[in-house]
């Protein structure tokens, strides 16, 4: 299958990047990982006439807490998460996440910021990112500015980045001590989309009660989902059985999931009941372990 | 446009389409005609190969991306006519069947060593998890690269 005909940019800077896409408007599409769009293209479900190439700007693949933040660059692939020993120590439920997206090869070249950017609710970092209360940076022509991960997916495919402006970085509030989170995907076979999953991230108190919870959904909705009743149940409880399974009750109902080739929606609203109920349970498991 | 690249070792420039992809390039500009395209839709893994030493599929790769990079095919493995570990791996152990996916699986495998020379079945089984093989159901493809680990590990190369 081959695109349609475009025209290729290669930029090797943000500035020029952004004057790129605001010139050419909405017929240009920036191609990071190119794992989602590619496809798309060669299935000419996208014909985007401009591709602007922003793998040659330097200083984009970085991986590094600073200033409270754990900072995830443009250019970081997937398997720069995998392969990150901060990740895999500190941020579990990251390293959950990435070793479950697509397949190792794919992983080589999708980048993390691209799994959000591309706004698909069955992609699974936007879950991840809505439990660890994210923020994205974009960047446009007219400077900088930040948006909070629970605003960002705003319908499918659709994202509050606007004409002309790039995501640059996803910043992760480092988490205290007590934390701990994990997700946990059905999938039909490696590199399927998720029938479900949930992310789950907890931090605890001295005292051994939620001080924060935060629960994402993927693949069971329009959009990514932050299931806020769930979390808003937890938040200064003790999370023993009783409560968690509650609160794993409240998650099923936020899901909005429907009937398709991976099983019909009554079947994913109690799979999203029980993948909430583990997620909790390892999150609270890694919180005490004190990660 | 004109686009400069490295296929194992040898330097190329071509006039390429943006639109091309690496596997085209690879196979019907250059006539490397080891790296196979299978699926086409980024599943199968048959279209494998090296790209700055990681494997990625270059069915989902255009060839302008590829500018200034080195690409490893299957074709690079042998040297001096002498096959590598992969790949006497494959024949002894009985690899494959019809062989379509072997390309891939070969630069797959041959990746994984570099990074893990002593792998588990476990870990074996990951690596490939993203090249499908229609034919073995895997047993054999899993003991060549074991093969491949022992060899290297003795001194091979």
């Amino acid at each position: 299958m081959i695109p349609a005909t475009f025209e290729y940019h290669a930029p090797t800077s943000i500035q020029e990047a952004t004057s790129l896409l605001t010139g050419l408007g909405e017929d240009a599409k920036i191609l990071s990982g190119g794992q989602s769009l590619i496809p798309l293209m060669k299935l000419r479900l996208a014909a985007p006439t401009h591709l602007i190439d922003i793998n040659r700007i330097s200083g984009l693949s970085y991986l590094e807490e600073a200033d409270g933040f754990l900072r995830i660059g443009a250019l970081s692939r997937e398997s720069d998460l995998e392969e990150s020993e901060l990740i895999r120590t500190k941020y579990p439920i990251l390293y959950d996440t990435s070793k479950v997206i697509a397949d190792p090869l794919v992983r080589n070249l999708a980048t993390v910021c691209g799994n959000l950017a591309h706004g698909d609710p069955a992609n699974d970092h936007p879950a991840t990112m809505l439990a660890l209360d994210a923020e994205v940076v974009a960047v446009g022509n007219a400077g900088s500015r930040r948006i909070g991960v629970a605003a960002f997916f705003t319908g499918p495919f659709t994202t509050a980045l606007k004409q002309g402006e790039i995501l640059t970085e996803i910043r992760i509030p480092v988490p205290p001590p007590r934390s701990g989170g994990a997700y946990l995907k059905l999938e039909r076979k490696v590199g399927d989309f998720a029938t479900a999953a949930v992310a789950a991230q907890i931090s605890l108190s001295a005292a051994g009660v939620c001080e924060r919870v935060g629960i994402g959904l993927t693949n069971v909705g329009s959009t990514p989902i932050k299931a806020k009743k769930a979390e808003a149940f937890l938040q200064g409880k003790r999370p023993d059985e009783a409560a968690i399974k509650q609160a794993a009750q409240l998650a099923a109902q936020e899901s909005r999931p429907s009937d398709d080739l991976r099983g019909p929606a009554e079947y994913k609203r109690d799979l999203v009941r029980v993948l909430t109920t583990r997620a909790l349970k390892k999150a609270v498991e890694r919180a005490t372990q004190g990660r | 446009m004109q686009i400069q690249v490295s296929i194992n070792g040898e330097k190329h420039q071509v006039d390429v389409e943006p639109r091309l992809l690496l596997v085209h390039l690879i196979r019907e500009v250059l006539r490397l005609t080891g790296t196979h395209i299978g699926c086409d839709t980024t599943h199968c893994g048959a279209c494998t190969v090296l790209l700055d030493g990681r494997p990625v599929k270059s069915c989902t790769l255009f060839a302008v991306q590829a500018t200034g990079k080195e690409i490893m095919t299957v074709e690079g493995l042998e040297l001096d006519g002498m096959l590598h570990p992969v790949q006497e791996g494959f024949m002894a152990e009985h690899g494959l069947q019809c062989g379509y996916c072997t390309p891939g699986m070969l630069m797959t495998s041959y990746a994984f060593l570099q990074k893990n020379p002593d792998p588990s079945e476990e870990e074996i089984r990951w690596a490939i998890s993203g090249n499908l093989c229609r034919c073995t159901g895997y047993v054999n493809i899993v003991k060549a690269i074991q093969y491949a680990a022992n060899k290297a590990r003795q001194g091979g190369s």
